[in-house]
């Protein structure tokens, strides 16, 4: 039975270095190849050895698909394609692959510069691994070779995100990467068709939560951010440089328009800019009304938000600062809240999700007192009494912490949503919490509409099998089928179903279904005649005309749907059954009935040289 | 070899023989009822086209062009009041019986009728509009005539399109009503377009075709209405339509063309519009999906085969130069995407080297501002070199930088702005290339009194002289340099060989050369089997030599059936299953099995009633080999037997049983009286070496 397997190297009942194996076809595919932001080892990256324990993995996969910049779906892929080895195809589209070599570079330099890392990979690798990426389309069908097609959904989650259909002949998979089903500020709604994919791989991370409007979170946002500042604080809001960042400050921006609120807005690091001209030249990944919108007025020209410096931090007064990284790991974020969190006159707003590990979950789940480790540098006294300062040092939380989900992952109802679109025969989930995931599969099995569907949720490494069912394309020839849909109508009748017999011609890849007759003649073969031939004897005082007579008679009274013809040269034909009568002068009542039947009339003449053994009836 | 025990429990003779009589004329009417392909050609046009394919019970129309040529015989809409223009003398026949001088003014000797200009429209009689499910845009220039197709004639379908086609395609109908809009003209001459009085008329005029069929032009509410109809497609996507797949391909000609192709499981059509193998901005044309066509509608060839468009803009240059040294002011009047995109690039990197870098550059047009600003945003839909500018992040044309330099500027119209901030000598890019309406109509009467000034056309929709005719006489110069990317004969010829349609139709014009050169039979198609050719208002049968279709196998019947080799490489298995076919689609499914009859009374069923169920046997072929078989019956116990040799074979005696055996190459005799259990033994025996297929 032809099934389809897919084995989580990562994000199995976790979040973070999304990793997915999926066997369909006879092809393997690896869906995303990111990395675990909770770890600093080797379990910051998907276990490769699960493909292969020697060599490359160019073998081994047909193609590798990224669903979206973020470093959990695409931060492992340098190390992937350069140091494990893998040369054949990468997907993502354009604004990923504009994006992505981005953000890698910013994780390399923060790992091999900042923390001193060696045996990572390096900017070169950046580079050559890039060269392998294919660039797609929006609902492109991309033919990866003669069988395997892929073709990209979008996924709203954040610019160029795309949600990926994986297909091999009439088997297919959907992977969703990380998708939002309500429009935002500056993305649309993920949208897919009804394509009934065998298996549908989908994120969950809020698989347990219904978030209340939109709406009301911002202005919450707004309102928070607002007090603060009105009362001298500083406000932090951790983000990814592109995404999240981008709805945010398009939300700030038009709140201080209208509010003509004078405290600075900074958003920190160089990318700020660069990440806003990504915006504008993928306009089309946005949302309707930015896009209709643009040549008036490009919503990603902030006229209220600047640069950040590092020095600003200790200026005194309100400001709102956007700083990256989004879960407080590393980085000028992380700089930025040392600095201010020991006064509670300030704030902390986490717009996103945090992994485990992070100083962002950490400060999530209440802790007060952070013991904050690596190589801070503490200058002591004077410029040559420079002391590496390795112990740990203690972190009052002093702070207001907001934790605000401005993440745009799917709730459970939105899930439900995407289910409900592409109507899938099974569903995956990946990239959520264990615990999350069991309450959603519950939810998703009990529902009506979604009936029959299996859920799974694989740990990392733990492989779903699932049994497809798929049909088998032929190509019948137009003169078969036009006999038998004249001979048997449309639809079978299921009282009496006309059985329809062909041939089925395996040559080279193709399958052709022929009449029996025109497969003979396409194979050079000729027909092989058998035929039987029976003598019946029996008493019948009749002549020998009149006993054929009587058999004709007797024959149309038991056959009532065969055709059955009196020939006037003395011979009974039923169907193409020959039946004649002799018998010899000497006794002329012993009759002999020759019964003479092809092999394709071979029930009928068994039954016929039976039937008439038993004589006729008087 | 194991043998298809199903089917050996069938019954009865075959299909064919026994329904063959009264069914033959359902086959015969249900042949007579297919419809056909057709194409309807609705324009003539070459590069404007506009066709209709039944294909498949589906009604899908390709391309709707309009063709604004049928402006040429309208006076220009000056957007300022032109003292010139309103003094034109009106016309009336030199025998003073037809006065028309409120309608015909002369001008030069020629007569142009004084009303908003017309354009003459895809013939709307040859069929039912309200029928077309589809409509493929190939390019924003195939689409100007969609508002006459779709509104006011009861259109439901969906209009398949790229993105860059809709966004640019609706600034460039937008353009269309701002130009006639803005200037509104009170009366509309209709006079002249009486046969008897047309007929009177001078030439051109006299020779329009068609003129009651042309329109004025649409209104923004009908624009908004017909692209509300459009869907977004991407290359390579492929949109299911019934029984019929569509699939955009790039074509290379501009931002977002696209060739189409139209295809079921066995039939292809590849319709090529517009395409262009050339390097300019847009992502280079997919030619490999073409292939295996069964038919091929060509249309979009370049209008200026004889004109090499890297020749053009090396001349375009020059000319520019020259003017510029001298003093003078250039005009260009052009579409306001497109080729002006090419040209701008080509600026940047000469009028430096040029020394002519303080020279500004102005494009004029209400929808100027939104075609810089679009033609930055398609970074997907554009060639390699532009795409990986994105990555940087930086725009993909330089004309972002001869905007943020100050060196391009940009104005709705000639009002406002730009009247006090222009300065000359400059360069203007401002449509309509017609120069019948638009900004361009102003230029023409400001700088066409100066020789001093050029006006090069660089558009090859137009004839250049008749679109001069009502400014003359004109002292400016006129350099014609047309910039046309699409496909020319030579590489079309050499397309056509590498992707092998099997049929070729194309407009008329394409199968002989052209009327001016009569000698060039390389300005032609020459093909075999020669194209088929259509003109407007031609309907052409599709030739298309289907043999098959596609059926699914449900997994189950698949599983259940038995190869066996018959050659290296080929297979064979008997299929017998119940056929269900549904809008199209076709799935074989198991036999379902007969309900489990008692095994008492088994026996009893099948001697006394006759077999039921009409199933056919398969055909045998192969031989039964005289040594084998006789191994095989004594394997089975039957060791008396008599063999004779005659003309054709054997004829074996079984002596015991007495049965008769007659073995031949192709035909086995069984006789055998008054033992059936022995008969189905032997029948067994011999198709255990016959193959069935």
């Amino acid at each position: 039975m032809p099934d389809i397997k897919v084995t989580p190297l990562g994000a199995g009942q976790d979040v973070g270095r999304s990793c997915i194996l999926v066997s369909i076809g006879g092809k393997n595919i690896m869906l995303d190849c990111g990395m675990h932001m909770g770890y600093n080892d080797d379990r910051r990256f998907p276990d490769f050895s699960y493909v292969t324990q020697n060599g490359r993995l160019t073998e081994f996969l047909d193609c590798v698909i990224i669903s979206h910049f973020h470093l959990d779906h695409c931060g492992a892929l340098p190390y992937m394609s350069e140091m494990v080895g893998y040369d054949g195809p990468i997907y993502m589209t354009h604004p990923t692959k504009a994006i992505c070599p981005i953000l890698l570079e910013d994780f390399r330099k923060i790992t091999v510069d900042k923390k001193g890392e060696t045996n990572f990979f390096t900017s070169q690798m950046i580079k050559d691994c890039m060269k392998k990426v294919v660039p797609l389309n929006l609902h492109q069908t991309v033919q990866v070779d003669e069988e395997l097609e892929i073709k990209a959904y979008y996924a709203g989650h954040v610019l160029g995100a795309a949600m990926f259909q994986i297909k091999v002949g009439s088997e297919s998979v959907v992977y969703t990467g990380d998708y939002n089903m309500t429009p935002d500020r500056h993305l649309g709604a993920a949208w897919i068709d009804k394509c009934r994919p065998d298996i549908l791989i989908s994120e969950s991370t809020y698989a347990t939560t219904i978030r209340d409007s939109k709406r009301c979170r911002e202005r919450d946002f707004l309102k928070k951010v607002h007090e603060t500042v009105e009362r001298g604080g500083k406000v932090l809001i951790p983000v990814f440089a592109l995404g999240r960042a981008q709805e945010l400050c398009i939300l700030l921006e038009t709140f201080w328009e209208r509010m003509n609120l004078k405290a600075p807005i900074y958003f920190s690091t160089g990318l700020t800019e660069k990440a806003n001209h990504y915006y504008k030249l993928f306009i089309t990944w946005t949302n309707q009304k930015i896009r209709k919108t643009f040549v008036q007025r490009n919503m990603f020209e902030f006229k209220h938000i600047k640069a950040f410096d590092r020095s600003y931090a200790d200026n005194p007064g309100p400001m709102v600062v956007f700083a990256t990284p989004g879960m407080l790991h590393a980085g000028q974020s992380l700089q930025i809240f040392k600095k201010w969190a020991g006064n509670e006159k300030n704030m902390l707003i986490m717009p996103g999700y945090c992994v485990q590990g992070t100083v962002g979950h950490k400060i999530l789940n209440g802790q007060k007192k952070l013991e904050m480790e690596g190589r801070a540098t503490v200058i002591t006294g004077t410029a040559n009494n420079v002391i590496p300062h390795l112990a740990s040092t203690l972190l009052d939380v002093k702070l207001q912490v907001e934790y605000m989900s401005f993440s745009a992952h799917a709730d459970a109802k939105g899930i439900m949503q995407l289910i409900r679109m592409a109507e899938p025969r099974n569903m995956l989930l990946v990239h959520g919490e264990a615990k999350k995931m069991e309450f959603l599969k519950d939810k998703i099995e009990q529902e009506v509409f979604v009936r029959c569907i299996s859920c799974y949720m694989p740990a990392n490494g733990e492989t779903t099998t699932v049994v497809t069912n798929p049909s088998v394309p032929v190509d019948i020839s137009l003169n078969l089928l036009k006999r038998e849909m004249a001979l048997g109508g449309p639809l079978p009748d299921a009282k009496r179903p006309r059985t329809m017999h062909g041939t089925l011609i395996m040559k080279d890849n193709s399958l052709r279904l022929v009449s029996p007759e025109q497969a003979l003649k396409e194979l050079g073969l000729s027909e092989h005649q058998l035929r039987f031939t029976c003598r019946v004897q029996l008493h019948d005082p009749h002549s020998d005309t009149d006993t054929l007579g009587r058999i004709y008679t007797h024959l149309k009274s038991v056959l009532k749907s065969y055709s059955i013809q009196h020939v006037p040269d003395g011979t009974v034909i039923v169907e193409s059954i020959v039946i004649k009568v002799t018998s010899s002068a000497e006794e002329p009542n012993l009759k002999v009935i020759l019964l003479s039947w092809s092999y394709q009339d071979e029930e009928l003449g068994s039954f016929l040289s039976t039937l008439l053994k038993k004589g006729l009836p008087s | 070899m194991r043998v298809c025990s199903e089917l050996n429990d069938t019954h009865g003779p075959t299909a064919e023989e026994k329904t063959s009589v009264p069914n033959v004329s359902r086959v015969v009417a249900s042949q007579k009822t297919r419809k056909h392909m057709k194409l309807y050609c609705l324009s003539g046009h070459p590069t404007l086209p506009c066709n209709v394919l039944k294909f498949k019970s589906t009604t899908i129309m390709l391309d709707c062009g309009l063709d604004t040529t049928a402006a040429l015989y309208f006076l220009p809409l000056p957007l300022v009041h032109s003292p010139r223009l309103s003094k034109l003398p009106g016309w009336v026949s030199k025998d003073g019986a037809v006065n028309l001088e409120k309608e015909l003014k002369e001008c030069s000797g020629r007569v142009f009728v004084d009303s908003q200009p017309e354009f003459c429209l895809p013939e709307k009689e040859l069929l039912d509009l309200s029928t077309i499910d589809v409509i493929l845009i190939s390019n924003y220039h195939c689409m100007m005539a969609l508002p006459y197709i779709t509104e006011h004639t009861g259109f439901t379908g969906t209009v398949y399109a790229t993105e860059p086609t809709l966004q640019i395609g609706r600034l460039l109908m937008e353009e269309l009503v701002t130009f006639m809009e803005r200037v509104p003209k009170a009366q509309a001459a209709t006079c002249w377009k009486n046969k008897e009085i047309q007929r009177l008329l001078p030439g051109p005029l006299k020779d329009a075709v068609d003129v009651w069929s042309w329109r004025k032009c649409y209104s923004v509410q009908e624009v908004n209405s017909a692209l509300s109809k459009v869907q977004l497609v991407g290359y390579s996507q492929k949109e299911l339509f019934g029984a019929v797949q569509v699939t955009p391909l790039s074509s290379g000609y501009s931002l977002g063309s696209s060739n189409w192709i139209i295809q079921s499981h066995y039939e292809k059509v590849s319709y090529v519009s517009g395409s262009s193998l050339l390097t300019t901005h847009p992502q280079p044309m997919e030619q490999s999906s073409l292939k295996n066509s069964d038919v091929l509608i060509l249309t979009g060839l370049t209008q200026i085969p004889t004109a090499n468009p890297d020749g053009m803009l090396g001349e375009f240059c020059s000319n520019l130069a020259m003017t510029i040294r001298a003093g003078g002011n250039v005009l260009v009047p052009c579409y306001s995407s497109g080729v002006i995109y090419d040209l701008l690039e080509c600026l940047y990197q000469f009028m430096d080297s040029a020394n002519l870098g303080s020279t500004p550059f102005y494009f004029i047009s209400p929808v100027a501002n939104s075609s810089l600003e679009f033609s930055q945003i398609f970074a997907e839909w554009l060639c390699q070199n532009k795409q990986s500018k994105v990555y940087l992040p930086e725009p993909p044309f330089p004309h972002a930088e001869l905007i943020q330099t100050n060196k391009l500027k940009h104005y709705p119209s000639i009002h406002g702005d730009f009247s006090s901030e222009f300065r000359q000598p400059c360069v203007v890019f401002t449509g309509h290339p017609s120069l019948r309406f638009g900004d361009v109509v102003h230029f023409m009467e400001l700088w066409g009194k100066s020789s001093l000034n050029t006006i090069i056309f660089t558009e090859p929709d137009f004839s250049y002289l008749d679109a001069l005719a009502p400014y003359q006489p004109l002292a400016m110069k006129c350099v014609y340099c047309p910039i046309d990317t699409r496909l020319n004969f030579h590489q079309v010829s050499k397309l056509l060989k590498d992707i092998q349609p099997l049929h070729v139709v194309c407009p008329e014009p394409y199968t002989q050369p052209p009327p001016a050169q009569p000698h060039r039979s390389d300005l032609m198609l020459e093909l075999q089997p020669p194209p088929m050719a259509y003109r407007r208002c031609s309907v052409l049968g599709l030739p298309f030599r289907r043999r098959y279709e596609r059926i699914h196998l449900l997994p189950e019947l698949a599983r259940s059936l038995v190869p066996s080799e018959i050659k290296a490489g080929v297979s064979v298995a008997t299929v017998s299953a119940v056929l269900q076919s549904k809008d199209n689609k076709h799935v074989l499914q198991p036999v379902p099995k007969p309900a489990p009859v008692p095994p008492s009374k088994k026996r009893k069923r099948v001697t006394e009633e006759p077999p039921e169920v009409l199933n056919p046997k398969p055909l045998l072929s192969g031989a039964v080999p005289l040594e084998p078989f006789l191994a095989m019956l004594h394997k089975n116990g039957i060791t008396e037997v008599k063999v004779e040799e005659t003309a054709d074979g054997h004829i074996l005696h079984l002596q015991t049983e007495d049965v008769l055996i007659q073995l031949e190459e192709d035909a086995t005799h069984i006789i055998c009286d008054n033992n059936e259990p022995l008969r189905t033994a032997l029948r067994d025996l011999v198709l255990r070496f016959l193959q069935k297929l």
